[in-house]
């Protein structure tokens, strides 16, 4: 069963992306780039999701575990610090040149298009890079 | 603002919502997506769920594209730009511990500081290179 609702979750995301059209770089980058034709559409997309989670994720903890696993992973750490807001900055300068976030992108790429496989390359690049060497500051 | 879908936009982050939930509610999983797919590829020790998952992101927009008739989408040129963009993706979010669905939904849904922090950032940082270049 976990598999299956693995498989469903994923692909319910990537549904909401692909209707969205968030899955479209160009559409995303229409609402982070302020100084041509604004398109508010992704803060939307946001906050649909937002008021669906929020208020779902408060039942779904009023249960002591979930439905297929023994107990909900919730990360614990509280405080900022330096490796969160600079990785969270370079992440932000990667996806404002090429509008990709990784979910789209991973959604993109039965569109067999070699941009987005190079895109995707590339960032499984760097999450093999960032585990060698940690951000130490 | 020609070009705002609200609607389409409110459905889609709905879904969005709904998938997230039920990796929560069955598994007890936080539905970041950046972790669940770098963890698949690192770490041997839940893999199989992981990869189950990254099979059904490819399968949503295949089964949007059969209901939606005229379902398209752009995709990037393989250029140098969207190269360094890859790189920059993957170093971020691992450094940074998660992306827009890790911290942006699942995060600031719990209202965690660091997401919401994080959340900040990356959108202070897209606006601007996205606007300036």
């Amino acid at each position: 069963m976990q598999l299956f609702f693995a498989l469903l979750s994923g692909l319910l995301i990537s549904a909401g992306i692909a209707i969205s059209k968030m899955i479209d770089p160009l559409k995303v980058i229409s609402f982070l780039d302020l100084s041509g034709n604004w398109d508010p559409s992704l803060a939307l997309v946001m906050l649909g999701a937002l008021v669906v989670y929020t208020l779902g994720f408060k039942l779904v903890l009023k249960r002591s575990a979930p439905l297929f696993s023994s107990h909900f992973k919730l990360p614990t750490k509280q405080t900022l610090d330096k490796p969160l807001l600079l990785g969270a900055a370079i992440f932000g300068v990667g996806w404002g040149l090429a509008g990709y976030c990784p979910g789209p992108a991973i959604a993109a790429l039965p569109a067999a298009s070699t941009g987005t496989l190079g895109f995707v390359l590339m960032m499984v690049l760097g999450w093999l890079v960032a585990a060698k060497i940690p951000l130490k500051l | 603002m020609d070009n705002f879908t609200p609607v389409s936009a409110l459905i889609g982050g709905g879904l969005i919502g709904l998938g997230t939930l039920l990796l929560m509610a069955t598994l007890g999983r936080i539905a970041g997506i950046s972790g669940i797919a770098s963890l698949a590829i690192l770490q041997r020790d839940g893999r199989s769920w992981r990869l189950a998952f990254i099979v059904g992101l490819l399968l949503g927009p295949l089964l949007v594209s059969i209901i939606i008739n005229d379902f398209t989408y752009s995709t990037p040129d393989l250029n140098s730009r969207t190269l360094i963009a890859g790189l920059l993706v993957g170093l971020g979010t691992a450094w940074g511990s998660g992306c827009t669905s890790g911290h942006g939904i699942c995060g600031i849904g719990r209202f965690s500081p660091r997401s919401i922090a994080a959340t900040l950032m990356f959108m202070a940082t897209g606006v601007a290179v996205a606007s300036f270049f």
